[in-house]
């Protein structure tokens, strides 16, 4: 769509979007938000970017094969169960640690992060996956 | 005559469960498959050293094997026990005595050989890194398989074997062929892993332990037991279909279009073996069984008959040695039924040396002849000095020549078939055709190409000499074979008798130890040897006759397994088009009606069974005003969308109705699906946007009665639906479970959002199935989509 305001809005959206995206997986343990609805939200920035600047420009800004973020997405989550298997414990039992981050403080750690992140980049890919070759001229 | 000491199953197995240092069969195991895995980047980093590198991890397993057998064969077992599914009782556990170190020898030991042999064969292949890792797939499957103590874990690699041949038998998978070949043996053996599964548990639920080295001593009266018809018909099917028993041997032939290693491997020395091997296993446990042994006998020796039969009609190299392959694995499975351990324990090690080594003596053969017909060939020893002079030295210990081990094997068969009682008159026929079948056969392959003069008329052919790596393979197993024969003190004899030993299980301490030196004493089994010796060379003297003999056995062909195979594919596949077009015929409004009819039927049928009837819970109905608002909303965009003509009106108002939902997930505390809900939303109108002007021209499609119809079923269903959701509320069996998850969220999983800590922590395993189906369905689209992209350009 050829549409300067569009472009324009877009062109700010994409940056913007995608760092709510990431404050909705963050914080999605404590507050509102996750892995899904983050993908989710990604996926829309990506989308209103394509709606502006075509499929493959969209594509471009993602700057990685689709089909491979959707499968590194699953991979992402399963290793996130693997920890507990080492540990003789049922697959994907949570472990935590806590990391001290200078200027914010002790910080959670765990593999249901992990987990979380998987489900985002698999939620991402093929929500990308579906608009984008749908999108296809 | 000697009585075998019996090895005590308690001794050291419990040590080893107890405390050994570094669980090295589990190390064994995951060592090859991610040799497996690794094999591809191998063949990359490493193209021409590739193979020989690779070799080294099954190398270092024989070894390993051999450093232990020592102990193994003293009667002190190698186990390990490792909890699995707790919550089920199973437990991982491997155990290796002297049947499972007999076979993972052969894995390990031909595998090693099988590797180098496919380097110098393949190598040069662009799929080389595939094939190794396939390769290297099925040689760690296998040797789980002959490793497991535990019936599910068996299972696991048994049917890891199935996939992994697929994968190897379709590689050229370019050929039509090929791929058919490999859909095949994938069928046939696949349904009868299903029914060894079924069987297995069956067993383990009679014997009270899936520990199978328990098995035997477990249930004494298991013959007594009402299961115990359908566990015996059920394990043979799936060991039957395994090793190619008649009347499932078709697959085994068609399973020759996977190249010459794959079939010196697989279909000669280990995954056919795999079906005998679990008959072997099992024998002690329910050898008891009087049908086990009749049927093991019976199936034996026709698949004996049968194999032997069709080999000697053959002409090509493969399809040769592939019957001649069914007639040996009928022999074993007889030799368990028989009861006569030793004799199918050397029979076993003699079949995997001599059968692998000419297998690789075929290739060769036809790789560097390009012809498949061993009558087309002949006088190759000129052009083919060392391939002619190793090929015989297999071919002779398949003949069953004194001083040779398959002699011993021979010999070790005619008695057992000569003392089989009842079952002898027809037993000795059977395994003395099998034997004259099998000289005939090696001298069609080892004699005829090689040192026999061409046919005259036959066209002249361009040989080469194979490479040393191609020709170390069937030298060294050839050899063995010879040697093993020659000085059978030599450890041959210790690994068998203990593999005997174990297939003998408890019954073990009444095993008559049978003397066989390699030239054997005189007696009816030697005489019989002997003749069969002199009937499979006057065969090959007569050979063409034969053939047009026994090609009026060309009848068994009409009403061969093979057509019925065929037959049974196409009818499910006529079927499942019937029921595709009946049910699938891409009308989505059919598709839900289907649905929604027969969810409130079923749902109507379980509250007239039970006589619940949906009702309102008396305490809490209140519907505050702020919900009654979007119910309004959501309520009237649903009727409205059905009234539109306009597709983005249409579209306009279907996202209304999702977008109150959502305010209502809001309004009842739930703000992580609300967001969720308004992503979706969000995502599907731009979709609609993004492909509005693909989309046909806007119709109705449905008259007024059908319009009522559906409605009617609509609102049904939607009064169904909260009818079940008070029902739920008003009789709860359960206290909810919400509250221990809103109570432990945390404390034990450090996360205050519950419906998060819900989707990563508590349920992570059902969310980690959805994003999986997600990502599958992704593929899915895209394929879709692509395939349609495709199609329209080029049309």
């Amino acid at each position: 769509m050829n549409s300067l305001v569009l472009r324009t809005a877009a062109r700010f959206l994409l940056p913007l979007l995608l760092v709510f995206s990431v404050v909705l997986l963050l914080q999605g343990h404590n507050e509102p938000g996750g892995g899904f609805v983050g993908g989710l939200v990604s996926a829309s920035a990506f989308t209103l970017y394509a709606v502006a600047f075509g499929r493959d420009a969209a594509l471009r800004a993602v700057g990685i094969n689709l089909q491979v973020l959707a499968g590194l997405g699953v991979t992402i989550a399963i290793l996130s169960g693997v920890p507990a298997l080492v540990l003789s414990e049922p697959f994907l039992t949570g472990h935590w640690a806590t990391v001290p981050i200078p200027g914010i403080g002790d910080v959670k750690i765990g593999t249901p992060l992990l987990f979380d992140i998987g489900v985002y980049c698999t939620v991402w890919g093929v929500a990308l996956i579906m608009v984008l070759n749908l999108a296809e001229e | 005559m000697l009585s075998l000491r019996r090895a005590d199953p308690g001794m050291g197995y419990h040590a080893a469960r107890g405390g050994s240092l570094v669980p090295m069969l589990l190390v064994l195991l995951a060592t090859l498959f991610v040799t497996a895995l690794a094999a591809p980047a191998v063949v990359r980093f490493a193209r021409p050293a590739a193979a020989p590198i690779l070799a080294i991890v099954p190398a270092l397993a024989t070894f390993w094997l051999i450093s232990v057998a020592p102990g193994v064969l003293r009667g002190e077992p190698i186990g390990l026990v490792r909890s699995w599914v707790s919550g089920l009782e199973i437990e991982f556990a491997l155990h290796l005595d002297g049947l499972a170190l007999l076979f993972a020898l052969l894995i390990c030991g031909i595998g090693t050989l099988i590797v180098l042999y496919a380097g110098a064969y393949l190598g040069t292949h662009p799929q080389f890194g595939r094939f190794m890792a396939a390769l290297l797939g099925f040689m760690a499957s296998m040797l789980g398989l002959v490793l497991a103590d535990d019936a599910i874990a068996l299972f696991i690699f048994w049917e890891l074997t199935s996939i992994t041949s697929y994968l190897l038998i379709g590689f050229d998978h370019e050929r039509a062929d090929a791929r058919k070949a490999a859909l095949q043996a994938l069928l046939v053996t696949g349904l009868g892993g299903l029914a060894l599964l079924a069987g297995l548990l069956l067993l383990a639920d009679a014997a009270g332990t899936l520990r199978l080295s328990d098995m035997a001593a477990a249930r004494p009266d298991l013959p007594l037991d009402p299961r115990a018809a359908a566990i015996v018909l059920l394990i043979l099917a799936g060991a039957f279909t395994k090793s190619a028993m008649a009347p499932f041997h078709f697959w085994l032939p068609g399973a020759m279009e996977a190249p010459a290693p794959v079939s010196a491997y697989l279909h000669s020395s280990t995954m056919v073996k795999a079906g005998v091997y679990l008959v072997a296993r099992l024998d002690p446990a329910l050898c008891d069984i009087a049908s086990w042994s009749r049927l093991l006998v019976a199936f034996g020796a026709a698949t004996a008959l049968i194999g032997a039969f069709t080999a000697s009609r053959q002409r090509y190299f493969k399809r040769l040695l592939a019957y001649s392959t069914v007639s040996s694995l009928g022999i074993m499975v007889l030799l368990v039924g028989l009861g006569a351990p030793q004799a199918a324990a050397v029979y076993i090690l003699a079949h995997a040396l001599f059968k692998g080594a000419l297998f690789m003596i075929a290739g060769v053969a036809e790789k560097r002849t390009g012809r498949k017909d061993v009558e087309a060939l002949g006088d190759l020893r000129r052009a083919m000095p060392w391939t002619a002079a190793i090929a015989p030295a297999a071919a002779l210990s398949m003949a069953g020549v004194p001083l040779f081990l398959g002699f011993a094997g021979k010999e070790l068969l005619l008695k057992a078939a000569l003392s089989a009682g009842w079952a002898a008159p027809f037993v000795v026929p059977c395994v003395f055709a099998a034997g004259a079948s099998g000289v005939l056969v090696a001298l069609l392959v080892a004699w005829r190409p090689f040192h026999a003069a061409p046919e005259a008329g036959a066209l002249p052919v361009a040989a080469r000499e194979g490479t040393p790596l191609l020709l170390a393979g069937p030298l060294l197993l050839a050899g063995l074979g010879m040697l093993a024969g020659l000085f059978p003190f030599l450890g041959a004899r210790a690994i068998t008798d203990a593999a005997a030993l174990a297939i003998a299980g408890p019954r073990g301490t009444g095993l008559v130890r049978i003397d066989v030196p390699a030239l054997a004493a005189p007696g009816a089994a030697l005489a019989l040897s002997l003749a069969s010796l002199v009937a499979g060379v006057l065969l090959y003297r007569a050979r063409a006759r034969w053939r047009a003999i026994a090609a009026l056995g060309g009848v068994i062909d009409a009403a061969s397994p093979q057509r019925g195979y065929t037959a049974a594919l196409d009818g499910i596949l006529r079927a499942a088009r019937f029921q595709t077009r009946l049910l699938q015929n891409g009308r989505l409004r059919i598709y839900l009606f289907v649905c929604l009819l027969s969810t409130i039927g079923l749902v109507l049928l379980a509250a007239a069974r039970t006589g619940t009837l949906p009702g309102v819970p008396a305490d809490d109905v209140a519907i505050s005003a702020p919900d009654l608002v979007f119910l309004i909303i959501a309520a009237v965009a649903a009727i409205v969308a059905t009234r539109l003509r306009g597709r983005l009106s249409t579209i306009a108002m279907l996202g209304g109705v999702g977008f109150a939902v959502a305010m209502l997930f809001l309004t009842f505390g739930a703000p992580d699906v609300a967001m969720t809900q308004f992503a979706v939303e969000t995502l599907t109108v731009i979709i609609f946007v993004l492909i509005f002007h693909h989309l046909p021209r806007f119709a109705v499609f449905s008259g007024p009665w059908v319009r009522l119809r559906d409605g009617l079923l609509a609102s049904a269903f939607g009064v169904l639906m909260g009818g079940l959701v008070l029902l739920v509320r008003r009789d709860a069996v359960f206290p909810p479970i919400s509250d221990a998850f809103a109570a432990r969220a945390a404390p034990e999983a450090h996360g205050r959002n519950v419906v998060n800590v819900i989707l990563v922590d508590f349920r992570a395993l059902d969310t980690l199935g959805e994003i999986l189906v997600l990502a599958i369905s992704g593929i899915g689209v895209y394929t879709l989509l692509r395939l349609f992209i495709r199609k329209e350009r080029e049309a």
